[in-house]
């Protein structure tokens, strides 16, 4: 016996278990590349510049981001372009099920396996590097739940204007390459120029860097970080669903 | 014995795109237990017409009713009463055939076992391969399995053996015969003549977005001018141009040695009357019943002619 919306989940997390591309990025990826940098000597000393902080520690917060950033602007779209060309949405308006469903159990597969990646992170950059774990775990779990909020309706929105798989590739791309510079996969935001720290900061995965690390350090969060984050996720949602075509 | 209890009701039901009109005024009832069919050329408004009876669609204007459930308003009750097939519509690439019986069968109250269903529509040896790796027929079998699992009133069937080779054609029309026997309601969508008149208790021939014609096979084949086929030989030249002229004959032509004449019902015998004036002695004489494909033809064929004979080319070529 199961419910409908069980079993779709079930049936969801069984597809997504048969890409192996995306559990690569999603999930090994993010713990692969904190490793990596890792073996870098001076990222793990402390960093007056960066108030005593390593760079390897605040890269544990950037490769947490990375893993929600490849599942919105990339897998969840991907997913669900398909469904939509392959009319497998039209198919299922015809059941009792509907539709939103299976977008509802793909966006709770998705925010699975991007929290497991992010609790391989944290743990690979605690017995690896002996990162510290966050000293405010609460504000921690709020602001995650913010910015993977925020990366859903990004792949929501990316799902919903993208009339095929070639236009939403490009999207993907676009999309994951600024939100990756803004996360601070290439130069972590706590080490840009002030200037540039805060015009990223304005941006949802700027401002989850931010407030992630203020948690790590055992701070509150700015209101403002969260506030950026809410504000682009119900922008997006809200974008996402006046676009969203079923067919 | 079937009940008379409509199974589904559209009543002067109207849709257009932008200035295409694409199904106008079109009434019927669908008695419970029917097999019905929806016959007609691509572009012809059948499709719009069963997505307007499944809620996918809204109509402009009329009313369509399914066992006494609105599909425009009440979709979530129509879902449980409907199951259909649609054309084209596909499945995840990477999930099993067993995978998608499960999961459909958990979708509905009182799903129909589907390991029965899968080995009647010869999918029991393929349960574990993915719906990427089978074949065009087993992928439209599978759809057709689970437009069934829910154990629907009302079965929804658009194109049901297109792409199928003539043994799993057979196969499909087996299950509709079933299904008809379990008192299962059936709206056929096809272009297939034979299959029509195979399968359906009642057919619609649908045209330009009306209804052209709606009865039995048999009565639409015996209203049209070419309900017989009348065959023979002839040892000396034929006056076909007075046969032509009798009043029962529709059409005459000379085919490899023989004489082919198409008529009403009763053109056989004043063709043999014909003959018997003009001297000759048909030989190898057969009249056979006519079938669907000239009665199409024949209703269908008027309003092509006149209307829009350049842009239905392609769809009576297809038909052949």
């Amino acid at each position: 016996m199961s419910s409908p919306t069980t079993a779709i989940i079930r049936n969801e997390a069984r597809l997504f278990s048969r890409e192996p591309v995306a559990v690569f990025w999603m999930l090994a990826f993010p713990s692969i590349l904190l490793a990596g940098l890792g073996l870098i000597p001076s990222f793990r000393e402390p960093d007056p510049n960066l108030g005593g902080q390593s760079v390897i520690e605040l890269y544990v917060q950037v490769v947490v981001l990375l893993s929600m950033i490849f599942s919105g602007a990339q897998a969840m779209p991907e997913f669900l372009i398909s469904y939509r060309q392959r009319k497998v949405l039209r198919r299922l308006r015809t059941t009792p099920l509907g539709p939103s469903r299976v977008i509802l159990a793909q966006v709770v597969v998705h925010a699975a396996v991007v929290s497991l990646a992010a609790l391989l992170c944290l743990l690979v950059g605690r017995v690896a590097f002996g990162t510290p774990l966050p000293e405010a775990p609460v504000g921690y779990a709020l602001v995650y739940l913010l910015a993977l909020a925020s990366m859903m309706a990004v792949g929501a929105v990316i799902s919903a204007v993208a009339p095929n798989a070639t236009v939403a590739n490009v999207l993907s791309m676009a999309v994951m390459f600024s939100f990756m510079f803004t996360a601070g996969v290439y130069l972590p935001v706590q080490a840009m120029p002030d200037a540039l720290q805060t015009i990223v900061s304005f941006f949802p995965m700027g401002a989850a860097a931010e407030a992630l690390n203020q948690a790590v350090l055992g701070e509150v969060p700015d209101l403002i970080h969260l506030g950026v984050m809410a504000a682009w996720t119900a922008a997006l949602s809200l974008i996402a669903v006046r676009a969203f075509r079923w067919e | 014995m079937h009940t008379t209890t409509a199974a589904v009701e559209v009543t002067a039901l109207h849709k257009r795109y932008g200035e295409k009109v694409a199904v106008q005024d079109v009434s019927f009832t669908v008695r419970q237990g029917e097999v019905f069919g929806i016959l007609g050329p691509n572009g012809a408004g059948k499709t719009t017409t069963v997505e307007a009876i499944a809620g996918l669609r809204r109509g402009d204007a009329g009313r369509v009713r399914v066992h006494g459930i609105d599909p425009w308003t009440d979709r979530a009750a129509l879902t449980k009463v409907l199951g259909i097939q649609l054309q084209e519509a596909q499945l995840p690439e990477k999930i099993t055939v067993s995978e998608a019986f499960e999961l459909w069968s958990a979708l509905y109250d009182d799903p129909v076992p589907w390991p029965g269903l899968a080995d009647n529509l010869g999918l029991g040896e393929h349960v574990d391969r993915r719906f990427g790796k089978l074949s065009g027929g087993q992928q439209q079998r599978l759809s057709i399995g689970l437009a069934l699992v829910g154990n629907p009133r009302v079965a929804v069937l658009d194109e049901l053996s297109t792409g199928l080779d003539p043994r799993a054609r057979r196969e499909v029309w087996q299950i509709v015969r079933d299904l008809r026997t379990r008192g299962v309601t059936v709206l056929l969508v096809t272009h297939a003549m034979d299959e029509a008149q195979e399968l359906c208790d009642r057919i619609a021939i649908v045209q330009h977005g009306r209804i052209a014609a709606l009865d039995t096979p048999d009565a639409l084949i015996r209203a049209t001018s070419s309900a017989t086929v009348t065959t023979f030989r002839a040892e000396v030249a034929v006056d076909l141009q007075a046969l032509r002229e009798l009043a029962t004959v529709s059409e005459v032509r000379s085919e490899v040695g023989r004489i082919v004449v198409q008529g009403t019902e009763d053109a056989a015998v004043q063709v043999i009357d014909e003959l018997h004036r003009q001297g000759v002695r048909p030989r190898d004489l057969r009249v056979v019943e006519g079938n669907l494909d000239t009665a199409y033809l024949d209703l269908t064929a008027t309003a092509t002619a006149t209307a829009a004979a350049a842009e239905s080319t392609d769809d009576v070529e297809e038909i052949r």
